[in-house]
């Protein structure tokens, strides 16, 4: 039996709870019915790590871990909602809102968007940095789709849907800090891409409305992430 | 003749004697070909020097050679000649003749530059002890300087676990700005199970002002690569790779050739001198990022990927190249190994304090007389380094504190600087040892700005994977350059706090997670500077242009 | 017992809050019984107040008049509410922040004209800034209702609290958007 498979005892938020070596931190948050945040994670791609919502606290490690990556071992007492915690979350979500140009009043996504739901749940009212104002393009050029990266959070999850379950790669990031932005192919309109296949995995995972159906209006936009599990579960069936 | 062989003749001559004691010629003329001297015309004086030997008719015993980092970089160019063990300073082409004509003979007081000063005997050389003393695209003249003698050690009288165990008891201490235990790495990367395991040089210095991996690269690669040989043999690996920073091109291309002639004369490749030990290395170029430096990043990199940081565990250690058990070790780490195989772990734990041992390349710049590449034992205090072997400051001005470990790092005030180097006091500091910038600022620096510049560097340098570290320092430098213009008040700098508690504690990776560290100290030592653009809108040291106006600003 | 003096401002916004402020309905009669509506948009007070416990402010700051009229509202004011996203976050007002001031009013009053205005003269009309803001990033506020608009039992829940001295509980049911 590979050291993965065995059984691990740990502690959660004071419970006491058990794992599989292979399962992460956030796996058995979930498992036992503890909420924690994800923007960049979604079950069925690989984790990144990138959206820093799901850090939680882990005695004796010398840093906050995020529960997506962060595999449990045996003994680990796990701290999932200390107010530290809570209050990094909510300086964090204060962080997207003011890295673009979120208007959820005229977003196609309003009420069905997970950085507005997270930022209700975490109490943010307003934002206490200051919102940066930069102009992003918007590409209506795909036959079915739109893409509005004032509405973009980075979260890769287009990215890698693209490349993991559809395999067209069409989607990339380009640039680094706070310049970095998604791209379609080698930089070209998604209108003209080649890779795309049109299937609109991408949209369907985006937890925005940076990616939406051509024709919806504002908070017209839900999203159907429920094929993701299911798809990988039928292929890792049938491999 | 076998390599092994060669490599044992090399070194049985070379025990005792410095190298270049035994010139063919009755004198020696080395001429810095660092790239501090090559930018101040050391190229012009090297070729004046060969013209002027040829012109000559060889009246004289002479020959020209080149030599890596002198280190005193504000002197340069730099000559040297010997045996006499005569420096010239600030030589140029017109001063060839000169030279040529003095030797055997008076020395040429105008040049002359003294090496009984502070700056030359404050130092204590390991990493550096070839520098300026071998060509370092020769390695008939690093294998008389002992060259290749640790690795030919280690091959034939050690096994893989003895070697470790000697790094490990020798105290060394990662040198790229961790100061995780060497032997340590080594140890869990030998232990890793893995078919194949990679170590991989990181020569992606980025720190602006930092160019110590550079002069080590420049001036000595075969050290460089005997490191990575012992490394690989200790490990269980047969690859290396390094990866170095394409802005640093006559490093790479020493690089390139070092690796060739050592390939050739059997010190890598196939049955490393002669025993069944194989152990390649290939060099990988940056594309000039600075989060490469990163070892997630850096392994992403060579990959073929977008030079983006992962969560670690699991470390690189247990999985890093292509999945494999990979040893990432930085280029100074790495140039101390051939020193402590050769002469033991005892010798190297002699040197420097309880938990830093050894000694330490510092690049010395900003407000100091003597700026320049120095190596110090652990534990000298940082008073020593700027007054002794600096020099001082510059005209009359007093020195402000120092700034250590770049853009990662922090600024220790004037009145820590009795403070001793070592990693531990550092950290306690708020600063940290780093890959080994210091820069010395003075009265005419604001320290706000000194903080904004940094946090320029880190947004920029930012990859944009994780929003703490890209949107946190976007949000800081904002906050910083609002304060510069004396637009800012004290509830922005209740929110730079906690936007750099935040950043420090939340970020993926060490570019983040170090990148208020800058602002920290400085907040920490030099609030009443911040308050006074806060309060008073005013720049004490004259550098920030304040907004008078500033309901304009709104 | 003596009536809260309370205050409504409208900044730069659509005036929707104000609508959804009259959406309680009979519920403004209770509201009524607590308050003095000492300045609005919905009475005929042509001047601001001195001495006003609570103002609920509507819109972002946009002009030099929103400007102006915010810094003394604050002065004023004891409880300063910022009401809806406008003033809360910028919201629509805001967008415009993605274009220099000196383009926005070309393509509005030139190159879409009927009739191209000739010149425009800030005698009249208050400059606009450079930057809309929300009101936060120009007075202190001590609390704040987001929504677009926030619903009416959200605003009279709110002011509620607030007269009962628990301001922190107030935006509780609200969220940016909706």
């Amino acid at each position: 039996m590979s050291v993965l498979q065995e059984v691990k005892t740990l502690t959660i938020n004071g419970r006491e709870a058990s794992a599989r070596g292979d399962e992460t931190i956030l796996e058995i948050a979930r498992e036992h019915g503890i909420f924690v945040p994800t923007l960049c994670h979604l079950h069925g791609l690989s984790p990144v790590g990138g959206c820093r919502l799901c850090l939680v606290e882990v005695e004796g490690a010398n840093r906050l871990l995020p529960a997506c990556t962060t595999r449990v071992g045996e003994g680990m007492v796990i701290r999932t909602d200390s107010d530290r915690l809570k209050g990094y979350r909510r300086m964090i979500l204060e962080l997207f809102l003011s890295e673009r140009n979120h208007t959820c009043s005229v977003c196609v996504s309003n009420g069905y968007c997970e950085l507005q739901s997270l930022s209700r749940d975490a109490g943010i009212t307003h934002v206490r940095v200051p919102y940066r104002y930069q102009r992003y393009t918007v590409d209506a050029s795909h036959e079915l789709f739109v893409a509005d990266q004032n509405r973009c959070i980075m979260c890769t999850r287009c990215v890698r849907v693209c490349e993991e379950v559809e395999g067209a790669h069409t989607w990339d990031v380009q640039g680094r800090g706070i310049e970095a932005r998604l791209i379609s192919d080698m930089n070209e309109s998604w209108g003209d891409s080649d890779s795309c296949t049109s299937c609109g995995k991408c949209v369907q995972v985006c937890p925005t409305g940076a990616l939406s159906e051509k024709g919806k209006s504002v908070a017209e936009m839900s999203k159907r992430k429920q094929f993701l599990p299911y798809l990988t579960l039928m292929r890792d069936k049938w491999k | 003749m076998t390599p092994n062989n060669k490599g044992r003749a090399g070194n049985g001559n070379g025990g005792g004697n410095g190298p270049g004691s035994r010139p063919a010629a009755d004198h020696c003329v080395r001429v810095c070909k660092a790239a501090g001297c090559v930018s101040a015309g050391s190229e012009e004086v090297f070729a004046a020097l060969s013209d002027a030997l040829k012109q000559s008719g060889q009246s004289v015993n002479c020959e020209v050679k080149g030599a890596g980092c002198m280190g005193l970089c504000a002197a340069g160019p730099l000559v040297s000649v010997e045996p006499e063990g005569t420096w010239y300073r600030e030589v140029t082409a017109e001063d060839a003749p000169a030279i040529l004509n003095s030797l055997g003979g008076e020395i040429v007081e105008r040049l002359h530059l003294p090496t009984n000063t502070p700056f030359f005997e404050r130092q204590e050389r390991i990493v550096l002890e070839n520098m300026g003393r071998i060509d370092p695209e020769r390695l008939q003249e690093y294998l008389d300087a002992d060259g290749y003698a640790g690795l030919n050690k280690a091959l034939t009288e050690m096994g893989p676990a003895e070697v470790i165990d000697e790094i490990t008891q020798s105290g060394l201490r990662g040198r790229g700005g961790g100061g995780y235990s060497t032997g340590l790495k080594w140890g869990t990367v030998a232990k890793a199970v893995g078919e194949r395991k990679y170590v991989v040089c990181n020569a992606d210095e980025g720190d602006p002002g930092a160019f110590m991996d550079r002069c080590i690269l420049e001036s000595d690669p075969h050290r460089v690569l005997e490191g990575m040989a012992i490394a690989g043999y200790a490990t269980g690996a047969s690859q290396g790779y390094v990866y170095i920073r394409a802005e640093y091109p006559l490093a790479i291309s020493r690089l390139r050739s070092a690796i060739r002639q050592a390939e050739r004369e059997g010190y890598l490749g196939n049955r490393v001198c002669g025993t069944p030990f194989s152990f390649t290395v290939e060099v990988r170029l940056g594309a000039g990022a600075f989060v490469c430096g990163e070892e997630t990043a850096l392994i992403h990199s060579i990959e073929g990927q977008r030079g983006t940081p992962r969560s670690r565990p699991p470390y690189p250690a247990q999985q890093g190249l292509w999945g494999c058990p990979t040893l990432v070790n930085n280029v100074e780490t790495l140039a101390n190994i051939p020193s402590i195989v050769r002469k033991g772990s005892a010798w190297f734990a002699s040197i420097g304090t309880e938990h830093s041992k050894g000694t330490k390349v510092f690049a010395l710049a900003g407000r100091v007389n003597n700026t320049g590449l120095i190596e110090v034992p652990m534990g000298i205090s940082l008073r020593e380094i700027i007054f002794d072997i600096g020099g001082g400051i510059p005209g009359d001005h007093t020195c402000k504190g120092v700034q250590t470990g770049g853009p990662s790092g922090g600024c220790i005030p004037a009145d820590c600087l009795d403070q001793p180097v070592d990693y531990e006091s550092l950290a306690g500091l708020g600063s940290i040892m780093g890959s080994g910038g210091m820069i010395v600022v003075d009265d005419t620096s604001c320290m706000v700005d000194v903080a904004k510049y940094f946090m320029e560097f880190c947004m920029s340098e930012s990859c944009g994977k994780c929003v703490s570290c890209r949107a946190g320092t976007s949000q800081l430098f904002d906050l910083l350059d609002k304060i510069t213009k004396g637009e800012a008040s004290e509830a922005d700098l209740a929110l730079l706090e906690e936007l750099c508690d935040l950043v420090k504690h939340t970020s993926l990776c060490g570019l983040g997670q170090s990148a208020p560290n800058p602002v920290l100290s400085t907040l920490r030592y030099f609030r009443d500077e911040y308050l006074s653009h806060i309060v008073d809108k005013e720049c004490p040291a004259g550098v920030c242009s304040i907004h008078r106006d500033v309901e304009a600003a709104v | 017992m003596t009536k809260a003096r309370v205050a409504t401002v409208w900044l730069d916004g659509c005036s929707g809050c104000h609508m959804s402020f009259l959406d309680m309905d009979e519920q403004l009669i209770e509201l009524a019984g607590l308050i003095d509506l000492v300045y609005s948009p919905l009475v005929d007070v042509k001047a601001f107040p001195a001495e006003v416990d609570v103002t609920l402010v509507e819109g972002a700051v946009s002009s030099e008049e929103d400007l102006h009229k915010i810094r003394m509202i604050r002065e004023r004011t004891t409880v300063l509410v910022s009401l809806g996203d406008c003033a809360v976050t910028g919201n629509v007002p805001a967008m415009r922040n993605l274009f220099p001031v000196k383009s926005l009013l070309r393509r509005a009053y030139e190159e879409n004209a009927a009739q191209p205005v000739a010149a425009l003269s800030n005698d009249v009309l208050p400059k606009l800034l450079e930057r809309v803001r929300p009101v936060h990033e120009v007075v202190t506020v001590d609390v704040y209702v987001p929504g677009c608009p926030p619903p009416a039992n959200v605003i009279l829940n709110t002011v509620r609290a607030i007269l009962s001295g628990q301001p922190a509980q107030a935006a509780v049911n609200s969220r940016f958007g909706m």
